[in-house]
């Protein structure tokens, strides 16, 4: 099935009965070339460019939940390229450049919005840095543009700007940053891989992975064993348990990141404004409700909700800034586990188990991260070889002390990044 | 969440600061090696269960503290002295 305005209008017309569900819901086989652990954004996108890109169709996703159901269909949806150390810089711009061209790679609508980031700075010193930055910017080949205050207040005019604790001194503004769809980027991806022969397997649990002799095997699932000649390990926040099934320790911790949206609201917000010193960031969503968030609850955990002091905290600082959103009501908050790494970089790579990869470390920034960390992972896996783009991510850096991307300098505290 | 500081008593999460995992206690020798240092700095368990922690209590009398808590339910079992456990 492909989506058309055409296609549209006749299902308009004729009571949308013609839909069909976008992908199959396949028995697992008892073996495959690849299995992918988890069917979030990551482990979809894997796949659909292993199918797309490099013929290798004979795939499964194995998913314990729904697809959509982990941090893909959690996050605030921000896709940017405003990374500043090499191994980061050319990793996001591909992602970007993917993102740009990838409605009409997946015939689906996942509602990317270049709409602009701006980050606001309060201090001459954060100027500085944001110019540092947005040089970066330029010399990877992104945009990137200083804006003062005047030029701030002529895009956000509703900011309380004469704030005591952090007045704006200008903000650095990345046109070609914005939002997208997240469940739809799921979704766009999901029926791309099976729409070429790869089988999405739902409410399959890995709960063991098989290694013969340092080679793996296969896995064995809550719907039994399944053979496959390689394994990557996709499961963002749960990607320590799943290692652990090879034996293997992660340098990851897991933390809660919690978001709000409120009541859907007539068009006011243009952009994605962040608030770093608050740890407040905002956007509006198509629907009209406000998407915010702000920093991690800060201690480990695997509940998918959070505590009420990062809500009043999230909450004051957006009072702050924009003290107009107190009129609205907040609908709903939730949260997401995060794979947090001890530079705030992702992991890409091979491990020391023939035929076992891993993909982690996400953080909470890994959703514009998803076109381009499915397509080197596919890269890597199809041709053993790291994509030019992805060079960076070795899992051994740590060990080794070569090649950490700390991009915001705070060492080795996980919860930190 | 509250936490039961062994000195002040029962008090609010806010008033605590969160370090990590209590391994962060046990230092390996400076000529230890890149693995054991890989393990101390980088590598976690990150159990999704009982979990031994540090915390100081940065708002209160600012002892670090050992907490075990669970970390899927954020129930806490037992709080210690990080003194007395090194
Ligand atoms: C509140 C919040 C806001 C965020 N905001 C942003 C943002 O604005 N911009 C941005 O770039 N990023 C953001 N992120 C981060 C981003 O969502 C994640 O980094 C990214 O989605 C992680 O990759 P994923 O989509 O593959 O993960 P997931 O969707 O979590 O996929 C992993 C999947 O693995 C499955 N799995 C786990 N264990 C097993 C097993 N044993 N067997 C089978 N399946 C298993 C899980 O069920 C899950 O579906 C945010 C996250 C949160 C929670
Ligand atoms: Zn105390």
């Amino acid at each position: 099935m492909r989506f058309s305005g055409l296609k549209i209008l006749k299902e308009g017309l004729t009571g949308n009965k013609g839909w069909r569900p976008h992908w199959r819901d396949p028995q697992p086989k008892s073996e495959y070339d690849i299995i992918i652990i988890g069917g979030g954004g990551h482990g979809l996108a894997c796949a659909h460019y292993l199918a797309s890109q490099h013929g290798i169709t004979n795939v499964a996703v194995l998913e314990r939940g729904y697809i959509g159901g982990g941090n893909v269909g959690r996050n605030t949806t921000i896709v940017r390229a405003n990374y500043s150390l090499p191994g980061n810089s050319e990793f996001y711009s591909h992602s970007l450049k993917l993102w740009e061209g990838l409605e009409q790679d997946l015939n689906y609508n996942v509602m990317h919005s270049q709409r602009g980031i701006i980050n606001l700075f309060h201090s001459d010193g954060q100027r500085d840095d944001f110019a540092r930055r947005g040089n970066m910017m330029l010399s990877q080949g992104d945009d990137a543009e200083l804006l003062d205050t005047e030029g701030v207040r002529k895009k956000l005019p509703y900011l309380d700007f004469e704030q005591t604790r952090f007045p704006i001194f200008g903000g650095l503004f990345h046109a070609r940053g914005g939002t997208a769809r997240h469940d739809a980027v799921a979704w766009g991806f999901a029926r791309g891989a099976d729409s070429r022969g790869v089988d999405l397997i739902q409410k399959c649990e890995v709960t063991g992975i098989d290694i013969q002799n340092g080679v793996v095997t296969g896995v064995q699932t809550s719907r039994g064993p399944i053979r496959a000649k390689k394994v990557a390990m996709m499961g963002a926040g749960r990607s320590s348990q799943i290692a652990d099934m090879a034996g293997m320790r992660l340098p990851i911790e897991s933390h809660v990141l919690q978001a709000f949206v409120t009541e859907g609201l007539k068009p006011c917000i243009d952009h994605v404004i962040t608030y770093g010193m608050g740890h407040f960031y905002i956007s509006q969503s198509d629907k009209g409700g406000l998407v915010f968030g702000g920093d991690l609850d800060m201690y480990a955990s695997y509940a998918a909700r959070g505590n009420l002091p990062l809500v009043e905290h999230v909450v004051e600082a957006g009072m702050t800034l924009m003290p107009m959103i107190g009129k609205a009501k907040m609908l709903r908050s939730w949260g997401g586990i995060m794979d947090m790494s001890p530079d705030g970089s992702p992991i890409i790579d091979r491990t020391h188990i023939d035929g076992l990869f891993v993909s982690c470390g996400w953080c909470y920034g890994g959703f514009k991260a998803v076109p381009a960390g499915g397509h080197v992972m596919a890269h890597l896996l199809a041709t053993d070889q790291y994509h030019p783009n992805a060079t960076g991510f070795r899992l051994d850096r740590f060990r080794s002390g070569v090649g950490i991307i700390d991009e915001e300098a705070t060492g080795s505290q996980h919860n930190l990044h | 969440m509250r936490i039961q500081c062994p000195i002040c008593g029962s008090r609010d999460r806010r008033e605590f600061y969160y370090k990590g995992d209590a391994l962060a206690l046990k230092r390996p020798a400076p000529d230890a090696g890149a693995e054991a240092w890989d393990d101390y700095v980088y590598l976690r368990d990150n159990p999704a269960g009982w979990h031994s922690e540090l915390w100081q209590h940065e708002a209160g009398c600012g002892a670090w503290l050992v907490v075990e808590r669970n970390i899927t339910s954020h129930e806490i079992r037992k709080v210690t002295l990080a003194e007395d456990a090194t």
